[in-house]
């Protein structure tokens, strides 16, 4: 029993993430957040790399690999901003031609009725009929509200737990940032990560990323859906809570436009309100309980 | 990422729940808990019965995913905790085996594994809690003997233990951490007085305990004169990466019959509190999985000491276990303040897991610090 990523998952990740830092560092992230839209070599580049078609058979022209694997690289994706309606295009690749090569981009309806980057897509699932743009939160996501949802049954708990995945990789990087921050930034003569009350900030956003950390991979491995539900949980709370601790210690360099922190936030609330956001999973959760599962 | 476990251990698993199953039957009622002889007996009867059927040493010589099977199945089982055998069992024991000579590890093992002796742990002070290397009781050298003076707080079982793991300064010139010897002190020595401290919850857990020219060989000493610190570091966060795995266990269990409860009681009907426990079904879930990455951190780094990611582990654990009584409060209605309802002592039990053995404040500075490599401070 080892809950840790093999080597061979490592590597994954490590060269998904050298992928990611080369075409989408932070000159390519400005210049995203000024002009929005997909990058569609990006989004090839990634279908190249197996992105889209890691958890696809290799008979049907896939990577074969499973959902830790693809929990990795949601991580990944998370951590690097990476914009786009990526589990939607993911969970396409065995049905919707051209997603598992990232030619094809697919978006949903969400069961909210919010649907993320539809001008940018190619194909849309669900019905998104009379959909009307709003002023998104977050500047790298573009949402669209349907007036009347239909009711699309109870989310893919896949999805959730690759957005559970991507939500571990905000909260992993903006501690990161926070640390390094708090080391580099001096005041009264002192670095602030040396005052208890900045680096007690840190510890706490230390915890509750490796506590989702432990969640979101072992659900990776049972699938069950309690377990992704759970997952979800600890990591919205990881990634909302440190996106905003990190702020904090950013202090008013955190509040502008220029830093990096606001967008993992923005992201962190985007995401935590798919799939039903948290309620349906709180209440998955209690049903759970009396339901004698354990 | 893998949680399946290997044949080996699931057979281990097998035989210890079948012998659980034969056993726990057998055993005498468990006694009260203000009746402290009778604790004792019970608590030394339990590891006498661990030890004939093979399992005593399971928390020095087992790989930790085995210690976290044995936790788990011994708590499902509703087997009697570790008790008055803690100090022996995972600290004081595991610092002989590891740094004792062998005629040290000769005297006093076999009688820690086989039930027959109790020890407690004299390392908290008066001046000297979270900053336990301010220690002030002082031992000088006498011929072949230590003199001991000084007093030592937060004792558990010390009414019943026959040794105490004593930390003392033999050095008060060098540097704090530097002048700290361990000892072992029996509790039948003169000059040892015992004063029971009344919980918060009402009950006697622990005690204070005086030490006036207490006489201790200096054959009883484990390691090196002033290498105290050390000595006692090398063990102190032993078992923190497993040995809450049982706590984990009884608290999802809980959690269920709070459920049961809240839906007996018409409190499910409030979305508020239904999706607080929901929550904490996710709390709860998230900290098997890390008790069960920390079993495999240690697994794979030679069943080293797991102190980094206890950390990380306690801060969390007890905030959770907190919550969840608080939780219980709000299911059981002004029930709560009443001491004969079930999970209202617990609730006052729960308030010291943020304070004892490291309070999360410090926890918290030894994740800044040694985790995340932030600079220390004042």
């Amino acid at each position: 029993m080892r809950l840790h990523p093999t080597d061979d998952q490592r590597a994954l990740r490590d060269s998904l993430r050298r992928l990611l830092a080369r075409r989408f560092g932070a000159v390519a992230l400005r210049a995203a957040v000024a002009g929005p839209g997909l990058d569609r070599a990006l989004w090839r580049e990634l279908g190249a790399a197996g992105f889209f078609a890691l958890r696809l058979p290799e008979a049907d022209g896939g990577v074969g690999l499973g959902l830790p694997e693809a929990v990795l690289a949601f991580e990944e994706a998370g951590r690097a901003l990476l914009p786009g309606p990526l589990a939607a295009t993911c969970l396409a690749a065995g049905t919707v031609s051209g997603a598992a090569t990232g030619e094809t981009v697919v978006t949903a309806v969400d069961g909210g009725g919010l649907v993320e980057w539809l001008d940018a897509s190619d194909t849309v699932l669900g019905d998104a009929s009379g959909a009307v743009p709003l002023r998104s939160v977050d500047p790298l996501t573009p949402l669209h509200r349907v007036p009347a949802p239909a009711s699309v049954g109870p989310p893919d708990p896949v999805a959730v737990l690759l957005t559970a995945a991507e939500q571990l990789g905000t909260a992993a990087r903006v501690c990161e940032l926070a640390v390094q921050h708090a080391r580099a930034r001096k005041q009264f003569g002192q670095p602030i990560g040396a005052f208890q009350a900045v680096k007690h900030l840190c510890a706490d956003m230390l915890v509750r990323t490796e506590t989702a950390r432990a969640a979101v991979y072992a659900a990776a491995v049972t699938a069950g859906p309690a377990d992704i539900a759970a997952a979800r949980l600890l990591a919205d709370e990881a990634a909302g809570r440190g996106s905003r601790d990190c702020l904090q210690v950013h202090g008013g360099m955190g509040f502008t436009w220029e830093s990096e922190v606001h967008l993992h936030l923005k992201r962190a609330w985007v995401r935590s309100h798919r799939a039903g956001g948290v309620t349906e999973s709180e209440e998955l959760l209690a049903a759970d309980l009396v339901a004698g599962a354990g | 990422m893998d949680l399946t476990y290997t044949p080996q251990e699931e057979d281990f698993r097998a035989r210890l729940r079948e012998w659980l199953a034969e056993v726990l039957p057998t055993l005498p009622p468990k006694p009260s808990p203000d009746d402290w002889p009778a604790r004792r007996a019970y608590d030394l009867g339990w590891q006498r019965a661990l030890h004939d059927a093979g399992y005593a040493g399971v928390h020095w010589d087992a790989s930790p995913t085995t210690r976290l099977i044995f936790w788990e199945e011994t708590e499902r089982a509703g087997a009697p905790y570790v008790g008055a055998n803690f100090v022996g069992l995972l600290h004081a024991g595991p610092t002989i085996a590891t740094e004792g000579t062998p005629a040290q590890r000769e005297r006093w093992l076999p009688p820690i594994l086989r039930g027959e002796e109790v020890w407690c742990q004299g390392f908290s002070e008066p001046e000297a809690g979270s900053d336990l290397a301010s220690l002030r009781t002082r031992a000088r050298r006498d011929g072949d003997h230590y003199v001991v003076s000084g007093s030592k707080l937060w004792t558990s079982h010390a009414e019943v233990a026959d040794w105490c793991e004593l930390l003392v300064r033999t050095d008060s010139a060098a540097p704090r951490h530097r002048g700290i010897t361990w000892l072992a002190m029996p509790m039948d020595a003169p000059g040892v007085t015992v004063r029971p401290l009344r919980t918060l919850a009402g009950s006697a857990e622990f005690a204070e305990m005086f030490l006036d020219e207490v006489r201790v060989p200096v054959a009883d000493r484990v390691g090196a004169e002033n290498d105290g610190w050390r000595v006692t570091m090398v063990t102190l966060s032993f078992e923190r990466g497993t040995a809450f795995a049982g706590e984990v266990v009884a608290c999802r269990r809980v959690l269920g019959e709070l459920a049961r409860e809240a839906r007996a009681g018409g409190r499910w009907d409030d979305p508020a509190l239904r999706r607080r426990l929901g929550r904490l079904n996710a709390e709860f879930r998230a900290l098997w999985r890390l008790v069960q990455w920390n079993a495999g951190e240690t697994e794979t780094a030679g069943g080293g000491v797991p102190g980094v990611a206890g950390s990380v582990f306690k801060l969390r654990y007890s905030h959770a276990r907190q919550e969840l009584y608080d939780t219980a409060a709000a299911v059981l209605g002004p029930d709560c303040l009443d001491l004969d309802r079930p999970w209202v002592l617990d609730r006052l039990s729960s308030l010291s897991y943020t304070i004892a053995a490291g309070t999360s404040q410090i926890q918290r500075t030894i994740v800044g610090e040694r985790v995340l490599g932030l600079p220390k401070g004042r």
